[in-house]
């Protein structure tokens, strides 16, 4: 068995459908698990007090609002050379939960920084490349309503998705690069060393898988509803014409 | 029942309520979109089997 015969819309539809309510229902759990953990059993934090709290919700959607734009990225490029409608579709949809993500993630960002930091934004080469993340975001999704033509939006959309994911780098690695601005380095690390705190980690590792498992969910629903979406105009325009 | 969050309550308070808002917007407007597309085209499909 391929993976490619879930490029057929019909294959695809038939093996996500009976998925998607479980894997929507279990994610909404490990996330209520992880933020009541997150929220109500975790210690105030010496330096941050009860601000660290705000780590369970910031986190795992900035990750999210980068992977999502890298997971865009490798549909765009397999819609580029293998030209599958499904994964420009998968692409499309999942444009608008990235947008919630790093809206969720500047607006928890700045909400938690202005208590640590004395202001609400600074013009940080990690903050101002997810804001450019950000535009990009809007731009993709403006560009795919702007073009009538599906597979012309197809091929626009993904070449701006390829530019785009300069940034996507950028808000993840910049403050490798530059070693200047406000925002600390990864505050998650393999090395035991440079982690969190166990008791801050082990409810945050939750939150994530939570975040991860709900943006599957929701991929593959918005996908298929793209794909109903796309076999709706072909029925009407067949019907008219 | 909610923790002491100190003089930082309003900041977190606001944190997980906008942030639970947008994720349940968000799963909202996808079930919601979900539905309709799949009625319309439940109904533009009937509509070309009573063609033909």
């Amino acid at each position: 068995m391929s993976i490619w015969e879930y490029a057929n819309p019909k294959k695809f539809i038939a093996t996500t459908t009976p998925l998607v309510p479980w894997l929507m229902w279990t994610s909404v759990a490990i996330l209520c698990v992880g933020l009541t953990w997150g929220f109500f059993f975790t210690p105030d934090d010496a330096r941050q007090g009860s601000t660290v709290k705000i780590f369970y919700l910031h986190v795992p959607s900035a990750m999210m609002a980068i992977n999502a734009w890298i997971m865009m990225l490798i549909a765009s490029l397999i819609w580029l050379v293998r030209r599958h409608h499904v994964s420009a579709l998968a692409a499309k949809a999942a444009a608008p939960i990235g947008i919630v993500m790093t809206v969720m993630a500047l607006f928890t960002g700045a909400i938690w920084g202005q208590p640590m930091w004395g202001t609400w934004w600074a013009w940080d080469p990690r903050l101002t490349s997810f804001l450019i993340l950000f535009l990009f975001y809007l731009g993709y999704v403006a560009l795919w309503a702007a073009i009538e033509d599906s597979d012309t939006a197809a091929d626009l959309t993904s070449v701006l998705c390829i530019v785009g994911s300069v940034f996507a780098v950028l808000s993840r690695y910049a403050v490798n690069f530059w070693n200047q601005g406000l925002h600390q380095p990864a505050s998650l690390s393999l090395d035991k060393e440079e982690n969190v705190a166990d008791v801050f980690w082990y409810p945050a590792l939750v939150c994530i898988a939570g975040f991860v498992l709900l943006f599957v969910a929701l991929v593959l629903m918005r996908t298929a509803t793209e794909i109903r979406l796309r076999r709706m105009r072909a029925l009407e325009m067949r019907m008219r014409g | 029942m909610i923790p002491d969050l100190g003089k930082y309550a309003v900041e977190v308070l606001a944190a997980y309520g906008v942030s639970i808002a947008l994720l349940l917007g968000l799963i909202g407007a996808s079930v919601w979109r979900s539905r309709k597309v799949r009625a319309r085209l439940a109904t533009v499909e009937a509509a070309r089997e009573a063609g033909r």
